[in-house]
């Protein structure tokens, strides 16, 4: 399969590059000085795009690529695809679902935890030297607290399991209701945020969702009322988020993904109740590889005129 | 002292109960924080007399003591008060106490119960995340700007599947297990004797417990038995990829050793809320991304102060009235505590 041109969108994961780069002849698009004119060049040998949350394959990429036959991504999201675009040229679309799951929804909790219970901050505290002159602050237990969901799909479930061993109530916001689940629902997010302590987004990010959390699900969140983001930036109005911790309106974030990352908003940086990571939701080293070899399988098979293993499209 | 004399004769009837140093609560709260009309408080902090003469003075008030972590209570404080029939302490650990004098006097202690078991469970499952999943490392890393100049933090590693050692499977040992069965780890633990009704693999000697998990998290009481009881040979079975967490008390671990395998990478990493000489932390930990601290706070939620407030006063209440105490410690089956400060 060594003359099949795959185009890797960005650095993603060595082991991934390095088993593409054996397999197929990988072109890797952030070393291109003019990406035009390299697509222009490249545009017949072109069979695959290797995406993630990142970078994908938007309507021009794909339009640019005539011989483009499957999009696999190295993600559970599939926002930087356009998806309509490749139903419409009958292109396969993959991801990783399943694999990351875990990961994500361990990170969830462990956020939830690190902002309530200032574990970032009382470790900062410890290296300062401060402990010498006094004890540090009083914190938020987590045991027990409300825990609301926006979107109950796989990861959403996990989160809730989880949450549910620290005796946390569930409750949720979905397209549809989930009559299988014994968890509450609420028909709207400005509901679901005004009756629970813990708000975490979970859902995809497609038109719909996009900005799902605003202003008005933020005021209903309240002052004690912590937001975690494990899905998209662009689920969250960031600027409406900004100015209601700096103005202490809410009572913390625990975000592992912003509006145009890498960029976060530095006003975010001195605040004590906002812990700010740099979307490592699936970031582990078990995790990774398993995306990868998803993304590995999924090539070979449709290279090879078998079943995808993860279709999406 | 003339004011201590008349706030005395305006409450001459209400009994007292002795306090040798501010618990935490009063430095947090105020020194009114766990009153009650039915008592009042001795405070020998407050007096310029050396202990023993205070302690003399007022011996024959003294029915009570409230007792907190940081003020050990000793055989040769308790010979001092021949009235005593109660020891309250605020805290979860009970390494302050000299038990066996208790014992032998007679005298009736109250601890936490299970009132902190939830916090001090939640701290273990949020340290044990941030040490695998790096989060206070990652989130200084985002703060001081550099993920958009240096680009993305290096990988953590899965808790989910992880085998999961417990030292001590009592009330905290057992809601650490019910939090982390939920996220996929498999439990094993080790415990003064096996319990006969759990669903967990039991280890005889925390070596095997060591050499047979990824996580080992240390949640037993401090005794002669358990000082540094997390040994060289421990750290060395628990190995290169595998992570402890301390909730309990700093000397139950060999702290110089630990902080030796640390430095030269000889197990994965730690997150400690505990030490041996608190609040002295080995400088050597703070150059450690794959360490995480907190200052002795496991318990230190506003929640957890409420409940300990209706706690101690609820069991003072309950002495001085001649009912059964909320939460009294059984002294018959004792582990040998010396009574040593922590």
């Amino acid at each position: 399969m060594e003359s099949i041109g795959v185009l890797m969108a960005c650095p993603m994961n060595p082991y991934l590059e390095q088993e593409l780069d054996k397999r197929f002849t990988l072109h890797r698009f952030w070393k291109v000085p003019e990406k035009s004119t390299f697509l222009t060049t490249h545009c017949n040998s072109i069979r695959a795009v290797v995406g993630n949350a990142s970078s994908g394959a938007d309507a021009q990429m794909i339009e640019a690529l005539p011989k483009l036959e499957i999009v696999a991504s190295f993600s559970v999201g599939l926002d930087k695809i356009d998806l309509a675009k490749c139903k419409e040229k009958g292109i396969r679309v993959t991801n990783t679902p399943d694999v990351l799951t875990e990961d994500v929804a361990d990170l969830a909790i462990g956020l939830m935890l690190a902002v309530l219970r200032k574990l970032c901050e009382s470790d900062r505290y410890v290296r300062s030297g401060k402990w010498k002159k006094g004890s540090y602050m009083l914190t938020t237990k987590f045991t027990g607290k409300r825990v609301g969901i926006i979107g109950l799909g796989r990861i959403g479930m996990a989160i809730a399991k989880r949450a549910e061993a620290f005796s946390c109530p569930i409750s949720y916001h979905s397209r549809t209701e989930k009559t299988e689940t014994k968890y509450k629902y609420y028909p709207s997010v400005v509901e679901l945020a005004a009756n629970c302590d813990i708000l975490v987004v979970a859902c995809s990010l497609t038109e719909e969702t996009r900005h799902i959390v605003n202003r008005k699900v933020i005021d209903a969140l309240g002052a004690k009322g912590v937001l975690i983001n494990i899905g998209r930036g662009p689920h969250v109005d960031e600027p409406e988020l900004v100015s209601a911790l700096v103005e202490r309106r809410i009572g913390g974030a625990g975000l592992d993904v912003f509006e145009h990352e890498p960029e976060v908003p530095e006003e975010l940086f001195g605040l004590d109740n906002v812990v700010l990571l740099p979307h490592v939701g699936s970031g582990t080293v078990e995790t990774r590889k398993a995306m990868a070899d998803l993304v590995l399988g999924n090539l070979e098979a449709h290279f090879m005129n078998k079943p995808l293993l993860t279709p999406v499209v | 002292m003339a004011a201590e004399d008349q706030s005395q004769a305006s409450q001459s009837d209400l009994p007292y109960v002795l306090i040798l140093k501010p618990p935490a609560s009063f430095l947090l709260f105020g020194d009114h924080f766990f009153d009650s009309p039915n008592f009042q408080y001795l405070k020998a902090y407050e007096s310029p007399l050396p202990l023993p003469h205070f302690l003399h003075t007022h011996a024959q008030s003294i029915q009570a003591l409230l007792s907190s972590g940081g003020a050990p209570v000793t055989a040769d404080t308790i010979r001092l008060l021949p009235r005593l029939g109660l020891v309250v302490t605020t805290s979860q650990g009970l390494n302050h106490i000299d038990l066996s004098e208790c014992r032998r006097r007679g005298i009736a202690v109250a601890g936490a119960g299970t009132i902190f078991s939830a916090d001090c469970a939640d701290s273990v499952v949020g340290l044990l995340i941030d040490v695998l999943r790096k989060v206070s490392a990652s989130n200084r890393y985002v703060k001081q700007g550099l993920w958009s100049s240096q680009g993305t933090y290096p990988l953590g590693y899965k808790l989910g599947g992880k085998r999961v050692g417990i030292v001590g499977l009592g009330s905290i040992g057992t809601e650490v297990a019910k939090r982390l069965e939920a996220f996929g780890c498999s439990i094993s633990y080790n415990s003064r004797s096996k319990k006969p009704l759990v669903p967990y693999t039991f280890y005889p000697n925390v070596v095997e417990l060591a050499a047979n998990c990824d996580a080992l998290i240390v949640c037993c009481a401090l005794t002669d038995e358990t000082h540094h009881l997390i040994s060289k040979e421990v750290l060395s079975a628990l190995g290169k990829d595998g992570v402890i967490i301390n909730i309990a008390r700093g000397p139950i671990i060999d702290e110089k050793e630990l902080v030796r395998c640390l430095v030269k990478g000889e197990i994965r990493g730690a997150g400690l809320d505990v030490f041996e000489h608190e609040p002295d932390v080995p400088v050597e930990l703070f150059a450690l991304d794959n360490v995480v601290m907190s200052p002795h706070s496991a318990v230190f939620t506003r929640e957890s102060f409420d409940d300990l407030c209706k706690l101690v006063v609820g069991n003072l209440e309950a002495f001085f009235s001649n009912e059964p105490l909320l939460t009294p410690v059984a002294l018959d089956d004792l582990p040998h505590f010396s009574g040593r400060k922590d």
